[in-house]
């Protein structure tokens, strides 16, 4: 259960831009008339992305009105899910995961790093660049851990040096391509072994 | 060991390419329309010939699932739904299949969705995984414009549409009334059962619910035949499976294999060895983080299947294979994994939502040597609690690991307590229901 703090500071108006209307109406289509709910999820998603990362109440209102749904059920589904930015997060929002498969590959040297270069709490948008950082359970790459996601992308096999590398290019906007750190294929063992005559993964 | 003609998986690296026309020449979208004109029960008892048991962690069977579905559509429309929320810690399996074959799971969806009278498929996507999601949309879209998908679907005369929808960083949807729940537009908390999906589900609807695995091995199954597939790996536990090792091995790796292949030939042949030798091995969880650990005199001669674990009171769960070596604390690394159960406990069930923060506030204690003898017991006692008490198997998944190490290392553990002190100090150990709100750190 994820307890989440709204930010105290709200914008007081909300509403989807002409693109992202257009948008509304496709994700709409996806599910059956009667059940249009359905689409709070991806609305909220769609908001959280125009408003610079996070979802202020007043979307929440509107997408209520929206969906025709009680304005409780849509902060409900907002505050369950930990995805749901309730409070402004850095341009580059780095997740590091620091589950039991990262945790002992070294996942708490990738904290301490982020700690150094961004800022000492979680979810402080740091004063050079603006990034924030934020530990998560698992991410689902465990065979590439010690891992972190930034924003969208995945960037993986993490050593100290190179962790450090990846926060100053974002510290410098220019980050740095995400993947296998270690230059190594997607999830494959970086070396084959040959097996009966054959190459085998 | 499998032959390479035998695997399912050809491009689980990535090394032949995911589009489309690089699918089908691996077969991909072969004889499909045959396969779909020779009928349901054709499909279902090829399936139940294979003995194929779902990939996603109970290990059901996925032929007898399907025939639970009405075998006319009432007035109700049936749904199928695809489990891609994987979040377990230790499994990254279906992030390779919808990354690299998609086309696999999208064929699967189709005889599946025709299998159970569904016209209408959800694959439910894990939020994190926004980069997968954007490929297999395109994989879908693909498929549409080949006329794979869509009205008359494949030539076979079926209406198929499949549709994505992103979870939002909650584990519990992975179970999959909640995962309903999360598509409904609701949070994601699990329902009672019964009535079960299959009558009651999605809207209300009969549903089925399959892992994302589970449905990409069915084309290949039903093209080569439900006896090849059954002839794999060991009786009741047939076919080959994704296995991913992760932890303390030199060469963590995704990898299919045959089940029942022993646990040490994956991890020397597969992974390149545990780091330092084998002699240095601790301990291993062989199902993804809610499945008991292993010692290492099991480790030895264990094989990796559904039922040899469920004898050493484990289990295969989804396969993910966490190997912890001797440089590390093993309580620690427990302790870490009952922290994972308590931020993700979703609160409906009292027991789940206190007994999770419990454990991980004792073996906190045992880590940090401020426990006491008694705590092991209370430990103990708080796991035997929430098991079989909750709605979900989110309560056992979240008390086995530690009853497994309490199993296996009670004595590490009991070294790391002292005695009851004679003159007792007050400790400000906070017992309030919102408790979680006092542990700023993770609040």
């Amino acid at each position: 259960m994820s307890l989440k703090k709204v930010h105290d500071v709200q914008p007081k108006e909300f509403k989807f831009t002409e693109e992202n209307l257009n948008k509304v109406e496709e994700i709409l289509k996806r599910y059956p008339d009667k059940n249009k709910k359905s689409a709070v999820m991806p609305f909220l998603y769609l908001a959280q992305k125009q408003n610079n990362n996070w979802i202020p109440l007043a979307a929440m209102k509107y997408i209520a009105n929206y969906l025709s749904m009680p304005y409780i059920s849509v902060y409900e589904v907002a505050t369950f899910y930990t995805m749901y930015n309730l409070a402004p997060v850095g341009k580059y929002f780095v997740q590091v995961c620091t589950t039991s498969p990262c945790l002992i590959r070294g996942a708490d040297k990738i904290v301490k790093i982020c700690k150094e270069k961004i800022s000492p709490n979680e979810n402080e948008i740091s004063k050079k660049g603006s990034c924030s950082w934020m530990e998560v359970e698992c991410l689902g790459a465990c065979v590439n851990g010690p891992m972190m996601q930034i924003n969208n992308d995945y960037y993986e096999d993490l050593n100290e040096k190179n962790t450090k590398e990846i926060l100053e290019s974002l510290i410098k906007d220019k980050p740095l391509k995400s993947g296998s750190y270690r230059g190594r294929k997607n999830t494959a063992p970086e070396k084959k072994q040959t097996i009966n005559g054959e190459n085998h993964a | 060991m499998l032959k390479s003609e035998d695997k399912i998986f050809k491009n689980l690296y990535n090394d032949l390419g995911w589009e489309i026309d690089k699918a089908i020449k691996r077969n991909d979208w072969k004889d499909t329309k045959n396969i779909i004109s020779k009928g349901r029960d054709w499909i279902i008892n090829e399936v139940k010939t294979s003995e194929l048991r779902g990939r996603g962690g109970a290990g059901f069977s996925t032929g007898l699932k399907w025939s639970f579905a009405p075998k006319e559509v009432g007035s109700r429309p049936h749904y199928l739904v695809i489990n891609a929320d994987e979040s377990e810690p230790g499994t990254c399996k279906d992030r390779d299949i919808l990354r690299f074959e998609p086309q696999k799971l999208i064929e699967g969806c189709l005889i599946a969705g025709y299998t159970v009278n569904a016209h209408v498929c959800y694959i439910y996507i894990r939020g994190e995984y926004h980069n997968e999601g954007i490929r297999l949309q395109e994989a879908i879209d693909q498929a549409y414009k080949k006329k794979y998908l869509g009205k008359n679907a494949c030539g076979s005369g079926w209406d198929f549409d499949i549709h994505i929808h992103y979870g939002a960083g909650a584990y519990i949807c992975g179970e999959e009334t909640a995962l309903l729940e999360s598509i409904e537009g609701n949070k994601g908390q699990p329902r009672l059962k019964p009535p079960f999906p299959a009558l009651v589900g999605l809207y209300g609807c009969p549903t089925i619910v399959n892992n994302v695995e589970t449905i990409a091995v069915v084309p290949t199954i039903l093209r080569r035949g439900g006896k090849w597939f059954a002839s794999i790996g060991k009786p009741k536990n047939t076919g080959t499976k994704i296995f991913c090792i992760s932890g303390n091995v030199n060469f963590p790796c995704n990898v299919e294999e045959e089940m029942g292949i022993s646990l040490k030939e994956l991890i020397e042949k597969h992974a390149g060895g545990v780091i330092g030798g084998w002699e240095n091995l601790q301990a291993v969880i062989p199902g993804g983080s809610s499945m008991p650990l292993l010692s290492k005199k099991i480790c030895e001669t264990i094989t990796m299947d559904f039922d040899s674990l469920i004898k050493n009171k484990s289990g295969l769960g989804t396969a993910g294979i966490v190997v912890i070596n001797k440089q590390q604390d093993i309580v620690a690394c427990m302790a870490r994994i009952a922290r994972f159960y308590k931020h993700e406990s979703c609160g409906q069930c009292t027991p789940c939502r206190e007994g999770a923060g419990w454990m991980w506030r004792i073996l906190d204690r045992v880590v940090k040597r401020k426990a006491t003898l008694s705590d092991i017991d209370l430990l103990s006692d708080v796991t035997k609690q929430i098991e079989g008490h909750t709605i979900c198997a989110f309560g056992e998944g979240s008390a086995w690991p530690v009853q497994g190490l309490l199993r296996h290392f009670r004595k590490e553990i009991e070294s790391r307590c002292r005695e009851e002190p004679l003159i007792k100090k007050k400790i400000n150990n906070p017992y309030l229901v919102d408790q979680h709100l006092l542990d700023n750190k993770n609040a």
